[in-house]
C-alpha cells in the first residue's frame, strides 16, 4: 500500500491493484484511477485477442484461472516493479471466461514522474504475470479443434527483461 | 501413508477428467504428489513446466508435504 498527496490536499491511498475480472475491461476507464498530479508519465499495455496463432485460424479464447494465487502472485509481481522501478501507481487487469477477437483480455498501466520508469515497470508486470500467475488458456480453432496454449517463448521475453 | 488433496487445473484437469481428489499416498514431497499423479492419470508433463501451491501458497517441487495438504498443481501458464 502507498499513500500519495490527491489534488485536494486528501490522503489518497492507493494500492499497487491487481484484479481478476469475468466482465470487459475497458482500458479508458481504467486509466483514470492511475491520474496523479505528480504524474508526468503513463504507460499502458492491452493485450488483445488475435485471429491467429502459430498459423492456425483463432475463433475465440477461453481464459482459466485459479484467482486466489493469481491475485497474490500478480501483488508480489507488483511489489517487485515498485522496487525495481519506482513509480507512482500501478494498476493490472487480467480476463477470465470465453473471449472473442478483438477483446482486451489483459490491461496493464502504470503512471510515473517519468516515462522511463512508466515504460519499464510496465514492460516487467507484462512480462511477469504472463509467466507467473496461474492463468491458462485455451484455443478453440476455426477448424473446430482446441488446445491448451503453452507460453514457452513468454518466458524468455521475462528473462531479458528482468 | 498420508492423505492429500489434489486439485487439478486446465489441461491436468481435462486429462484427469475431475477438479480434484483425495489420495492416500507415501510421498515426500511435491514432486511426488505430481508423480503419484501422473501414475495415475497417465500425464508425462515435465515439472519444469509446471508449477506447484501447497494449502493455497506457491511452493516448489521440492517442498514437503504433510498428512492434509491440499497440493495444486498447475500445467505450464499462459497469461496475457
Amino acid at each position: 500500500m502507498t499513500a500519495t498527496q490527491c489534488c485536494c490536499s486528501h490522503r489518497l491511498q492507493v494500492a499497487d491493484v491487481i484484479v481478476m475480472t469475468a466482465d470487459p475491461i475497458d482500458p479508458d476507464e481504467l486509466r483514470k484511477q492511475l491520474f496523479d498530479r505528480a504524474a508526468g508519465a503513463y504507460c499502458g499495455f492491452e493485450g488483445w485477442i488475435r485471429n491467429e496463432n502459430e498459423g492456425q485460424a483463432v475463433q475465440r479464447l477461453e481464459y482459466e484461472a485459479y484467482d486466489p494465487l493469481a491475485v497474490t502472485e500478480g501483488e508480489t509481481i507488483l511489489a517487485e516493479a515498485r522496487r525495481r522501478f519506482p513509480h507512482l501507481h500501478a494498476h493490472c487487469v487480467h480476463r477470465t471466461g470465453m473471449l472473442e477477437i478483438g477483446d482486451c483480455a489483459v490491461w496493464v498501466g502504470v503512471s510515473s514522474p517519468h516515462r522511463h520508469e512508466a515504460f519499464q515497470a510496465c514492460r516487467y508486470i507484462i512480462d511477469q504475470l504472463k509467466v507467473r500467475l496461474p492463468i491458462w488458456k485455451k484455443e478453440h480453432y476455426v477448424d473446430g479443434n482446441s488446445g491448451w496454449v503453452n507460453c514457452e517463448r513468454c518466458a524468455e521475453h521475462a528473462e531479458t527483461s528482468s | 501413508m498420508k492423505t492429500i488433496t489434489v486439485r487439478y487445473f486446465a489441461m491436468f484437469r481435462e486429462n484427469a477428467g475431475l477438479d480434484a481428489e483425495t489420495l492416500s499416498i507415501e510421498a515426500a514431497t511435491a514432486a511426488d504428489v505430481f508423480s503419484a499423479t501422473q501414475d495415475r492419470h497417465g500425464s508425462k508433463e515435465p515439472t519444469g513446466h509446471c508449477k506447484v501451491a501447497i494449502n493455497d501458497v506457491m511452493a516448489d517441487w521440492d517442498s514437503p508435504v504433510n498428512d492434509g495438504d491440499t497440493v495444486l498443481l498447475f500445467p505450464p501458464v499462459a497469461g496475457g
